[in-house]
């Protein structure tokens, strides 16, 4: 029953306003221009007049009706996810008692036999690595596209070029896999090869081949496909810098660049963060492009260029045909783990985002 | 420390709208300088056309010469920055960096001029703190956020910010529009001392503030809307505002204006 005082404090401002047109009326004309907001809003019109008393609070209307909407709303988000919990959690757990192995260590996925046998790690650590491949890629280039799009390029074509990026994050990722499998892994297996040869004592370079369908052309055609949400996303975010903050550091001398990174920068960071996170998000959750470009190997490798690789979301989406009920169990367990995995990155995202929370909300 | 500024036929453009028109005028080293007149006569465009500010907008663009101590700063081969480094601004609305800390608001102009060691800028912004007197509002919290600070506070800390790196002159575009009458008084104070070192030019609705602050004072005005704003008389401020040569400037500061 916390809300009630806030109620009434309500029901009391809409009081005080109506008094002081009642006040008002000798005014003359006015009279009818002030009445008419007040009666729209009280339809019995009862202790509008000038000594009346003050109208009663209603029992129940629009507002109310508005705040029950939306506290179903916000309590809907807590019911889906706790019932996606529930669900993760009891076809799951079957499943893992049946594992002969070590969930969390053994490298394989064999859920379908009848000594049951799967592990997390390798896909777990096929999926961070390629996510954290594909955001090392992209951040880098998706803030250099946002920042010329709102500060170097003429505005029309900074326009036009924002809606270009904004129409490749349209693009199906099942095209994107299609894509990644069929063409764009030949110039992806040739720089393997060419890093291979002059690179191949650093180990994530070693490695007799074959390449091609690798981490890195996962990693890539990941990169591109979050590329467009990072950029509109900081786009929009440096756009919205205070012209006068820019000014400010013009005004000390400063060049664009500087003006850049002493006023657009600092003031975007919460902004950028979150759409990292995004990005990071559907890296994570990335399915059919992964599975179509992956070499779908079990072991855990830092070697980028060879065939090989796999993820959790690619896993479920090659194995979840042929599954049967420990299978399907197994899966969902890995599904879990995803679950658990992007959690912790949206919390470290907030915790980082809320430790600056001082200066980001005075700049609001 | 202060420099002598020198205006002839200086005309400003927003795209193809003219907004002033041959403005000639000299600015004397460490004088407080008046601009007045009505609101779009281009008061706010001179100012900003003396630091190259005006070039900022897209489309803007200044002609005519405008030398500080003989140096034309729209000569060609002159660099913008180093003009801006020169001629400081404060800015009508307090425009502290959101997510610095006062101490590293007022640094800020230093470290974009390359400075790092700690010794220096903590000097330079208790210095500079001090010329703005802030410093004793803002000595023990140096590391909470500038916006944080009360609306004057804040102008105050910009004018701090801007006199950090040792400007020659000083601009200010209405400093205290946004302020209290108290805030207002501490601003027009500090514009006494500061213009021991600078120069300093405003840009004033108040023409109580004018009379109040300023040596020489440069009337603007335009014709009707649309015509660029031009510079009906400038003088001693006394004499502007007991008797003026021109019939407009009577007007304007009897509110006969219109």
């Amino acid at each position: 029953m916390g809300e009630t005082p806030h109620r009434s404090a309500d029901a009391g401002t809409g009081g005080i306003r109506v008094a002081s047109s009642g006040q008002q009326r000798p005014a003359g004309a006015s009279a009818r221009v002030a009445e008419s907001p007040v009666s729209t809003r009280t339809p019995g019109g009862d202790g509008l007049g000038g000594g009346g008393g003050l109208p009663r609070a209603r029992a129940f209307g629009a507002e109310r009706a508005f705040r029950g909407l939306t506290l179903a709303a916000g309590t809907a988000v807590l019911v889906i996810i706790a019932a996606i919990a529930v669900f993760l959690i009891a076809k799951a757990v079957p499943a893992l008692g049946a594992n002969t192995e070590n969930f969390w260590t053994y490298e394989g996925w064999s859920p379908n036999d009848t000594a049951p046998k799967f592990g997390i790690g390798t896909l777990a650590f096929g999926t961070v690595l390629s996510s954290a491949l594909a955001l090392l890629i992209a951040v880098p280039v998706a803030l250099g596209i946002a920042l010329y799009l709102s500060h170097y390029a003429p505005r029309r074509l900074g326009t036009a070029l924002g809606f270009l990026i904004d129409l490749l994050a349209a693009v199906p990722s099942v095209v994107f896999g299609l894509w990644g499998r069929d063409i764009f892994v030949n110039p992806v297996r040739d720089f393997s090869a060419w890093l291979n040869q002059y690179f191949g004592w650093i180990p994530i370079f070693g490695g007799d081949g074959p390449f091609g369908k690798s981490i890195m052309l996962g990693s890539l055609v990941l990169a591109i496909m979050v590329l467009p949400i990072i950029t509109s996303l900081s786009r929009e975010v440096f756009l919205q810098t205070p012209t006068a903050n820019e000014e400010a550091a013009l005004a000390l001398g400063a060049t664009r660049w500087e003006m850049i990174r002493t006023a657009v920068l600092p003031y975007g960071r919460p902004g950028i963060i979150a759409a990292v996170m995004l990005g990071l998000g559907r890296a994570l959750g990335e399915t059919i492009a992964l599975a179509m470009t992956l070499g779908i190997t079990f072991g855990i490798s830092f070697n980028l260029i060879e065939n090989g690789g796999n993820t959790i979301a690619a896993n479920i989406a090659n194995a979840f045909g042929e599954a049967n009920d420990t299978g399907r169990g197994a899966l969902i367990a890995s599904g879990l783990v995803l679950f658990t995995i992007t959690l912790i990155v949206n919390i470290t995202a907030r915790a980082i985002i809320y430790r600056r929370r001082e200066f980001t909300e005075s700049a609001a | 420390m202060a420099k002598r500024i020198d205006a002839s036929n200086v005309t400003a453009y927003y795209g193809a709208f003219k907004a002033i028109e041959d403005i000639n005028l000299t600015v004397e080293p460490k004088t407080v300088t008046a601009l007045i007149g009505p609101s779009g006569c281009g008061k706010s465009t001179f100012l900003r056309s003396i630091n190259r500010m005006h070039e900022v907008l897209p489309g803007a663009r200044v002609e005519g010469d405008l030398t500080i101590d003989g140096q034309n700063i729209y000569d060609r081969d002159v660099d913008v920055t180093a003009v801006r480094r020169m001629i400081g601004m404060v800015f009508q609305r307090p425009n502290p960096f959101p997510t610095m800390s006062i101490f590293e608001n007022v640094v800020a102009g230093l470290r974009l001029n390359g400075l790092r060691k700690k010794s220096i800028l903590d000097e330079a912004a208790e210095r500079a703190l001090r010329s703005a007197n802030l410093w004793d509002e803002v000595k023990d919290r140096l590391g909470k956020p500038g916006a944080g600070l009360s609306g004057g506070q804040q102008q105050r800390l910009c004018i701090a910010r801007t006199i950090a790196v040792e400007p020659q002159v000083v601009l200010m575009d209405e400093p205290c529009s946004a302020l209290d009458p108290i805030s207002t008084l501490a601003i027009e104070d500090l514009m006494f001392q500061l213009k021991d070192k600078f120069t300093i030019i405003i840009v004033t609705h108040n023409m109580q503030q004018a009379a109040r602050v300023s040596d020489r004072t440069a009337f603007f005005s335009i014709e009707k809307t649309g015509d660029p704003g031009r510079l009906i008389e400038y003088d001693n401020t006394q004499k502007i505002f007991s008797n003026p040569s021109q019939k407009k400037t009577e007007d304007y500061i009897t509110g006969r204006f219109g």
